[in-house]
């Protein structure tokens, strides 16, 4: 392979590293979240934010045919997957984790691998019902055209990206955009309400939180829910991706994300974003080694193919749990008796 | 964390100091499910029987039988009997009742086999789990070495393996074996050297730097001379077609046992020094990548088609004691793994009980406890962890390489995370640190997954408008997550708990009537301790905030 076709090549794999890595790092928003207060591993925040997916394909399906605005139709979706993952997360807090606090860390950590697995199969079912398991997202016509394609208005800045070598789909940048709304909106609901104010609170020491006046209780259910419903928009977003979801496809996305918030710092909203976007590219990259090994003649680098790049992740968390454990935006935390 | 008053007081679990003698009762109740299993599984006996045989036949039924017939040993171990009557009912069900119904239904052998198989997992996670407190949520991945270890050389995988060595020799010969071996025992020694000056000075940043060093020059020189040793033996790949020689069997049951301690050692050494949560989700990670290598390395493993057909070991004096025990010869094989199990899963337990009243049971619990205070009491942190986990691992690679023996098929689809789920759930229904509780959860458990779930499907299945999707034999998630939520929820002890285990959980409400005891704390390092009204946190509770 020549350099000139090399080129854009690699930038196309890092751009849609940086694409992905855009849903990873809003799902792992909300296991940073969670864990910010709770100290708890969310594992049932990959179903929640499946929840958003099969929403936000229902509300596709059922608009398939109206003549609504594609925009309006994914404002719909995500605002429809946002309410019902946001609401099912206060649920789940307050039925399964709120009755064990003060439990030993075990039991908790074992309440939401079994919620976890419990919301896969209901998901399941209920598609299931309707005879679906693979939910192929219905998208509306245009989002899988290219980005200022040739025709369009904004010609002159497609061809310009082209040039030099950037090529993504119209779903591609409205996926960033929203992510980057929904970062800015997070972005300010933390750090300038009231609210945000309180569950920072919260999460730095709920007694002395509750002492000063915080309702802790309720900050803690406002956090599932802010959590939740950006899993409802990360799930809609994961639907624009990969076109297919399934009830049980949520796993892999959400342990890469878990990986994410581990390595920008858990309870780091930055270092989510951060360790979301590093992942991207990292796991794209992995992806695409074998081409990298038969270019340079390394045999060896060539049998690694796009089954490994599911393990890529693993293999981060692993080092940076070993090196750097407190992430790379985390504060350290010495533990004291 | 939060105010005691926020959990309802439970009950504490309190027993009649004087249990009544059940020896009559006892002994009833082995003579009629004892009958009633030998009918039901003796389809000669059934056909005679008319519609009541049909209700036998029914696999619910089936599981409820010999669950009924499994709770004579439960209550054998439980009830309070004469020595003589246990001890029948005991050794009356495992080794005469249940073989002696196996004969005329196989299947029955076969559902033994893998309830044993899959107690002896719960056992060996109710080391890392229970008694240590770590939670691994990738332990079918030691499962999957055990099983591949055999695997790998009992079939003809092996013969493919040399074959290719064979036609692609590389640079290897026998000077690659000469250097693959000084390297192994150069650096062996000194990974053996540092360790005991270890022992006199302490750890710098040097020697562990240089330990890691001598641990990679090992890990690269076993790799030299196992490539070597297969490039020259690359000449018998017709020898080896269908796999090694049986008689290996006994061998490998060693050797596979050693190779899932060692994979567990190799896993823990990483990542045993994190905390609770991050442990468990980074060896639910790790138990991918082995699944993930199993399906990629398909030089080995044969990818995701699996390997097939696994030989077995044959033991020609025992096939003459089955026939002379009037079994056919097609059910020699599956008699002798129900006999190797049990003697397996009793030397576990064995090695169970005796671990868990040692030096090194008291230091896991202690690890469980509070780490930190187990540290100050010269509990060695590393060591202690590491043992649990390869001790754990063992189990599941014995385990694993008989799976792979009664099954003749593997694929890497038989290690997933569900199977690594299912034995937590069969550990948390028993009662974490229970070992009568874990053989209870993993027997129940099973029979939910081999008998009843399947029988209600084709139960459902005859029912027209019963959607195919909503069969209840695809719902075994929904029913572990369900085991798993409930048992925390009501009571995390268990269903047959551990007394220790029992009174940590239930710390709160014991504290007034407790005397002369004063051992009882949170059940693991970041536990919370609790007065009435008033909550202290830790300063680990404190995180990096959400800035």
């Amino acid at each position: 392979m020549e350099l000139s076709v090399l080129l854009p090549f690699i930038v196309n794999v890092i751009i849609g590293g940086l694409v992905l890595g855009f849903v990873y790092a809003i799902i792992a928003l909300g296991y940073t979240m969670v864990y910010g207060v709770l100290q708890l591993i969310n594992f049932a925040h990959s179903e929640v934010f499946i929840t958003g997916a099969v929403v936000g394909f229902e509300v596709f399906r059922v608009l398939q045919d109206s003549a609504m605005n594609g925009y309006l139709k994914l404002l719909i979706a995500l605002l429809a997957a946002m309410v019902i993952s946001g609401l099912l997360n206060v649920l789940i807090e307050r039925l399964a984790y709120r009755p064990l606090r003060g439990s030993p860390r075990l039991v908790p950590l074992i309440t939401a691998i079994g919620v976890s697995l419990i919301l896969q199969d209901v998901l399941r079912f209920l598609e299931g019902l309707q005879g679906r398991f693979d939910l192929t997202y219905i998208l509306p016509a245009g989002f899988g055209n290219k980005f200022c394609a040739a025709e369009s208005t904004c010609a002159p800045v497609g061809n310009a990206l082209r040039a030099i070598g950037v090529d993504v789909q119209l779903k591609d940048v409205i996926l960033v955009v929203v992510s980057l709304v929904s970062l800015t909106v997070l972005n300010y609901v933390v750090n300038k309400t009231r609210m945000g104010k309180a569950i920072r609170a919260v999460s730095q020491d709920r007694v002395t939180a509750g002492l000063m006046g915080v309702d802790s209780n309720l900050m803690i259910s406002a956090t599932f829910l802010i959590g939740g419903a950006l899993g409802g928009v990360s799930g809609v977003l994961f639907g624009l991706k990969f076109g297919t979801v399934n009830a049980y496809s949520g796993f892999d996305p959400g342990i890469i994300a878990f990986t994410a918030a581990v390595l920008g710092g858990i309870g780091s909203i930055p270092g989510a974003v951060l360790g979301g976007l590093l992942l991207g590219v990292i796991q794209n990259l992995i992806g695409v080694t074998n081409i990298f090994g038969n270019l340079l003649g390394l045999a060896n680098l060539g049998t690694i193919d796009a089954s490994y790049s599911k393990i890529g992740p693993f293999i981060v968390l692993v080092l940076i749990l070993i090196f750097k454990p407190t992430g790379l935006l985390g504060k350290s935390n010495v533990e004291k008796v | 964390m939060t105010v005691a008053n926020a959990n309802p007081p439970k009950p504490a679990v309190r027993r009649p100091l004087v249990k009544p003698d059940r020896t009559a009762l006892l002994v009833a109740f082995f003579v009629v499910t004892s009958v009633l299993l030998l009918i039901s599984h003796a389809p000669d006996v059934m056909r005679n029987l008319g519609p009541f045989g049909d209700v036998l036949r029914n696999k619910v039924v089936e599981a409820l039988i010999v669950s009924l017939f499994l709770a004579n040993v439960l209550f054998a171990y439980l009830w309070k009997a004469a020595n003589w009557a246990k001890l029948l009912v005991g050794a009356g069900s495992l080794l005469v009742v249940l073989p002696w119904a196996g004969r005329t239904d196989t299947s029955l052998l076969d559902l033994s086999i893998q309830i044993m198989i899959f107690a002896a997992l719960a056992l060996g996670l109710n080391i890392v789990v229970g008694l240590a407190g770590l939670l691994d949520l990738g332990y079918v991945a030691f499962f999957a070495v055990g099983a591949y270890t055999w695997s790998i050389f009992a079939s003809p995988r092996f013969g493919e393996v040399l074959k290719y060595y064979g036609s692609n020799p590389g640079t290897t010969g026998s000077g690659t074996l000469a250097i693959g071996l000084v390297l192994t025992a150069v650096t062996a020694g000194s990974m053996i050297f540092i360790r005991s000056l270890h022992g006199r000075i302490a750890p710098t940043r040097a020697s562990n730097l240089s330990f890691l060093i001598a641990g990679f020059g090992l890990l690269s020189g076993i790799i030299l001379v196992g490539r070597s040793i297969l490039v020259l033996f690359a000449g018998s790949a017709e020898a080896v077609a269908n796999g090694i020689n049986p008689g290996f069997f006994w061998l490998f049951l060693a050797l596979s046992i050693m190779t899932a301690a060692l994979v567990g050692v190799l896993i823990g050494l990483p990542v045993l020094k994190l905390k609770g949560d991050y442990l468990a989700i980074i060896t639910l990670g790790l138990g991918e990548v082995i699944r993930v290598l199993a399906n990629n390395l398909s030089l080995y493993t044969a990818g995701s088609q699996g390997i097939t057909p696994i030989g077995s070991a044959s033991v020609p004096w025992f096939n003459g004691l089955a026939g002379a025990l009037g079994f056919r010869p097609d059910q020699f094989y599956l008699l002798f793994l129900y006999v190797l199990v049990l003697a397996v899963i009793a030397l576990i337990l064995l090695v169970n009980v005796r671990l868990d009243k040692s030096r090194i049971g008291r230091a896991w619990v202690a690890i469980r406890d509070d780490e930190i205070a187990a540290q100050a009491m010269g509990v060695p942190l590393m060591q202690t962890k590491l043992i649990a986990f390869a001790t754990g691992a063992s189990f599941a690679g014995v385990m694993g390489m008989i799976f792979a023996a009664k099954q003749t098929f593997i694929s890497p689809e038989s290690f997933n995370l569900l199977q690594s789920i299912t034995v937590l759930s069969m550990v948390v229904l028993g009662g974490m640190g229970s070992f009568s509780g874990v053989i209870l959860g993993a027997a129940v458990v099973t029979l939910l997954n081999l008998r009843i779930l399947p029988g209600l499907g084709e139960a459902s299945a005859n029912v027209s408008w019963i959607p195919q999707e909503v069969n209840p034999a695809n719902f075994n998630r929904f029913i572990f997550g369900s085991i798993l939520v409930a048992m925390m929820l009501l009571r995390p002890e268990g269903l047959l708990p551990n007394k220790r285990v029992a009174r940590e959980l239930h710390h709160e409400d014991d504290q007034e009537d407790e005397s002369g005891d004063g051992n009882a704390s949170g059940l693991e390092a970041g536990g919370d301790v609790y007065s009435a009204g008033f909550a202290t946190t830790k300063e680990d509770d404190k995180t990096g905030g959400d800035r």
